[in-house]
């Protein structure tokens, strides 16, 4: 034995020790390579125990170090005046005026929901509600951006209805509102369904917590649930590898949910919070207690001791390392001042949770875990240090090639799409076609099964163009009429035809969906979901969504104050859409001025701001009727829309508008549908763009928001729009009972109605 | 009349209430005093009516409300409501009520097996109910939130709700009219929404009134239940 494997005589003489070769193999076998294996040896000076491979192997998986994508993430600039903790926390946080700071983050849950849709989507809320709490704030809402297969296959039916009803079953229970979200069904998602939970919470600036350990001597103490072996290996099993046949076999990797307990745990965590009575909390997720323990150490430049057999465990005989890298849920690590332990003890007990000190808080530097039921002098079974272990997780720059398939999809001839004269019926029955297909129709019946409303702070009903929450302790203090907007995008086609152009428009969509509520955009989360990063043409694509948003965030001065990555979404070799979805928070300063999209009154004038092109490339137009995904998205002019945005956000905020709603998938026919269908009113309209009808009506040209304006507001709309100089035009009147387009299409409200309302629900009972 | 700050009413929060800050919230803004009662508590005294409130008691994971049943409180909540003292219990509140036998019947699960939020038209009926003082006929929008609304009971004792007047309120159709094949979405039994005991003291319903109170959502139609109770509340507590 060289110098370098030295090992310590507390566990040369335990059960831990594992020969050379042997720990080689094992750290293979847990998902290191033999180079990040050699990095081990090298940060540890010696040949690693059992218990600290494990913990390495976690540590340094891709879930947990972004190994692959750390390099690439510095790219986003989280600066903003008003940022008061950018991302390396369990969440961002922003002030929102007045002493009020909301935390937010989005985060995958795909891998887990890929194998078991209730309890994957289900523990995929409670997770980041988890980091909400942890940050001091009262969740007050969630989001969930979803991708599936395409609804004609069974098992992408059972990964819907069971990924539905296991996110409305956690966040019902706990009295968190799910108030939007947005869903695709596409091909590309069947290997890999995606579950991205967006949560936001509300705190008084002053509550603002970190996990950030300090002050030696400090107990380190657990909350909640007891550890069991459920969720082993999660984040490396599960959230670094791709799939292949023998993903059932990873069932028991998937983590199961109690969210009674979390419900529990938020109340007395925000309680002992407000009391001072935590230097630190932190949420117990991926890679369990070894990251949350060893990632507070680090923050705070101190060392942790951590008995594992203090650990309440609800299964026996669980080996030291089992216990360390157990995923178990509802589970909180705080550190708390000896003095104060009773008084945490005490609301713990009231609130039926349990709270166990299972270690102390040293100024070594060093991550100590024992085993004290081995005999003292050989019952240290892990010893690392604690900033290395958090920090030096190797850091990859992986080769990048471009797709052969953009330029060849870029470069199609579209223009057959249009050359076809099409008779009003035919235009009629397509837009009938369009207003029923997946992606598209009215998505009640997901938000039907989540509550909504608990908390009584949602100003809007979901299918609104954001998600308005009334900033209120409700049931503690006294409300405001200020508001949070929440917004999340992606349309992942976009991103497969061109991940730059792609990534900005999901942005430049979360805000011109907030524009419509005449909300600002404060900050935004994103949550990153692509293919095997090791892959160069997939990696190129992770590269240039995140120049895309990252530039398009930097003009608009937008921060990115959280996120998460997922990689590895997989499945047989096929990769998803490069899918980065944006999870954007803004702020509404009077809320009884929002507007929705419903048209309101007969007689209003419609107006469209913005100007239509011939941009059918990646269209739902192209992909519901002929069934292609291909050509160039539509082009974004990030200047013009902002100037869009800006003139539409202030026109609500002065109560020019009666309604505004953007027009994406589908194009503009699609959002007047919406309008009349959410009004119960006609429209008289005539688009006279000179755009052949297919373009016309259906093309998805971005930096366009349809809006209506009663008639003594429509002079000083059009003078605000000609001073911005931005295109509009006056393409019609509120009225009657069809949804009229001159020359193009004419269809009753009521059958479009129902097309839209009930398409969905019929999809997922199919036979 | 006294004013209606003088009125005090008790919230319960059990472990996994999840609506009872909503309805403190609701009560204060419509000028009540509320607080919270503890689910261990045993004193009731100083309230002039109890709100057993929304949520997932204790996980509802036994059966909804079947847990919260056997909380310290109420035994007590069981003494008041049969001293003619005013409870009323919102959705989970009203599962806890049926549960403890201060309401007859039971909260099944929806007909469709799926959790439904959304808004509901509600037929107020003649009734003994000393909650609501509306007009029969009277048509509320009102939301519900629930997997376990479906109200069932045996034949006998539907006769005597309606015999005895305690069905308070029923789903219907936006004009007030009830579909043959029934007009509540959850599939309740005689598309009962909410219901009293022979007294009319205690009062259960699936729909909360609570998250319609203040406008924040556009509508205060819920308002009308908090506000009913003020009278029989200041004379049963002989002020």
């Amino acid at each position: 034995m060289t110098e370098e494997t030295r090992i310590p005589a507390a566990i040369a003489d335990s059960i831990e020790t594992l020969d050379p070769e042997l720990a080689a193999q094992v750290a293979v076998q847990l998902g290191l390579t033999l180079d990040e294996y050699q990095g081990v040896i090298a940060v540890q000076g010696r040949v690693p125990s059992l218990t600290e491979l494990y913990i390495y192997s976690l540590m340094w998986s891709e879930h947990c170090s972004y190994k692959h994508s750390k390099k690439q993430l510095r790219n986003f600039s989280s600066e903003g005046e008003h940022v008061l903790q950018g991302p390396g926390e369990n969440a961002g946080v922003i002030s929102v005026g007045d002493g009020w700071a909301v935390a937010f983050k989005m985060e995958s849950h795909n891998h887990p929901s890929a194998i078991e849709p209730y309890e994957g989507a289900a523990t995929g809320v409670g997770g980041i509600i988890r980091d909400i709490f942890t940050m001091g704030a009262r969740p007050i809402a969630c989001m969930d951006s979803l991708r599936f297969g395409t609804l004609d296959k069974p098992r992408q039916r059972y990964l819907f209805d069971g990924a539905v009803a296991g996110i409305g079953s956690y966040g019902n229970c706990l009295g968190v509102p799910t108030v939007g979200g947005e869903v695709y069904f596409e091909e590309a998602y069947e290997g890999n369904c995606l579950i991205n939970a967006f949560a936001i919470g509300l705190m008084r600036e002053e509550h603002l917590t970190r996990a950030v350990g300090s002050g030696p001597g400090n107990l380190v103490v657990l909350i909640g649930s007891s550890t069991g072996r459920d969720g082993i290996g999660g984040a490396s099993v599960l959230a670094s590898q791709e799939f292949d046949e023998a993903a059932e076999n990873k069932r028991p990797a998937v983590q199961v949910g109690d969210p009674f307990e979390e419900k529990l745990l938020i109340e007395v965590c925000l309680e002992l919070l407000k009391r001072g009575l935590f230097v630190a909390l932190g949420d117990l997720g991926a890679a369990g207690l070894t990251s949350s323990a060893s990632e507070m150490a680090s923050r705070g430049g101190v060392g942790i001791d951590i008995d594992v057999r203090k650990v309440p465990q609800r299964e026996t005989a669980m080996q030291p390392f089992e216990i360390m890298v157990s995923e178990s849920q509802e589970r909180m690590l705080a550190v708390v001042k000896p003095k104060d332990f009773a008084a945490v003890e005490e609301v713990c007990k009231r609130w039926s949770v349990a709270c166990t000190a299972i270690g102390t808080i040293t100024d070594t530097g060093r991550f100590v875990v024992r085993d004290s039921s081995l005999p003292v002098g050989s019952d240290i079974v892990a010893d690392m240090p604690a900033e290395m272990l958090a920090t030096s997780a190797p850091e990859y720059d992986p080769p990048m090639a471009r797709p052969a398939y953009l330029d060849e999809l870029q470069q199609a001839d579209l223009s057959w799409l249009t050359k076809e004269e099409k008779s009003i019926e035919t235009l009629n029955s397509e837009l009938l076609t369009l207003l029923g297909s997946a992606n598209i129709c009215s998505r009640e019946w997901i938000w039907r099964q989540y509550d909504h409303q608990v908390q009584a702070n949602t100003v809007l009903l979901p299918g609104a163009d954001a998600a308005v929450l009334r900033i209120s302790d409700t049931g503690r203090g006294s409300a405001t009429n200020r508001g949070i907007a929440m917004s999340t995008d992606c349309n992942g086609r976009y991103c497969y035809l061109d991940p730059y152009v792609g990534a900005q428009i999901a942005l430049a969509e979360s805000a011109r969906n907030l524009a419509c509520v005449g909300a600002a955009p404060a900050a935004i989360t994103d949550c990153l979901n692509f293919g095997n990063p090791e892959k160069p043409e997939v990696f190129y694509t992770f590269h240039k969504a995140i120049m895309g948003l990252s530039d398009a965030c930097r003009y608009y001065g937008i921060p990115v104050i959280s996120g998460n990555v997922s990689f590895y979404n997989e499945s047989f070799g096929n990769a998803i859409y490069p899918t980065p979805v944006v999870g954007m928070v803004g702020i509404v300063d009077d809320i009884s001025q929002i507007v929705t999209g419903a048209f309101k009154q007969q007689g209003d004038t419609i107006i469209l701001v913005g100007q239509t092109e011939d941009e059918l490339g990646g269209s739902e137009y192209l992909k519901v009727l002929y069934g292609q995904v291909t050509g160039r998205p539509p082009l974004l002019d990030l200047e013009l829309e902002g100037d869009v945005q800006r003139v539409v956000r202030e026109a609500v905020r002065d109560g020019l508008l009666q309604s505004a709603h953007d027009c994406s998938e589908g194009g503009i026919a699609i959002t007047l549908a919406e309008c009349c269908i959410a009004g119960g009113i006609g429209a008289l309209v005539d688009l006279d763009d000179e755009l052949p009808a297919v373009a016309s009506l259906f093309s998805e040209t971005q930096s366009r928001i349809v809006v209506s304006v009663s008639e003594e507001q429509v002079s000083e709309l059009i003078t605000r729009l000609q001073q911005a100089q931005v295109p509009y035009s006056v393409i019609g009147e509120i009225g009657g009972e069809s949804l009229s387009i001159e020359g193009k299409l004419e269809v009753p409200i009521a059958q479009i109605a129902c097309t839209f309302s009930q398409s969905l629900e019929k999809m997922v009972k199919q036979r | 009349m006294s004013r209606v700050e003088d009125l005090r009413f008790g919230v319960v929060t059990f472990p996994g209430s999840n609506c009872e800050q909503d309805a403190v919230h609701a009560l204060r803004h419509l000028g009540y005093q509320a607080d919270y009662i503890w689910h261990q508590d045993t004193d009731l005294n100083g309230f002039d009516a109890v709100v057993l409130p929304g949520g997932f008691s204790y996980g509802d994971y036994l059966r909804c409300g079947a847990v919260a049943r056997f909380s310290p409180v109420m035994a007590e909540v069981v003494g008041y409501a049969e001293s003619g003292r005013p409870v009323i219990g919102i959705c989970n509140g009203f599962q806890v009520l049926t549960e403890a036998h201060l309401l007859p019947g039971a909260l099944i699960r929806n007909k469709g097996l799926k959790f439904l939020c959304q808004n509901v038209h509600l037929r107020v009926e003649e009734s003994v109910c000393k909650w609501v003082d509306l007009p029969a006929g009277t048509v509320l929008d009102i939301p519900i939130s629930h997997n376990e609304g479906n109200y069932i009971c045996d034949e006998e004792t539907l006769a005597g709700l309606q015999e005895n007047a305690q069905i308070v309120l029923r789903y219907c159709e936006p004009d007030g009219s009830r579909l043959s094949g029934g007009s509540a979405p959850n599939g309740a039994l005689d598309d009962i929404a909410g219901i009293c005991n022979q007294r009319g003291n205690v009062f259960g319903l699936m729909p909360h009134p609570e998250r319609v109170t203040d406008g924040v959502s556009g509508s205060k139609a819920g308002s009308v239940v908090f506000t009913a109770i003020a009278t029989y509340a200041r004379e049963v507590a002989g002020r």
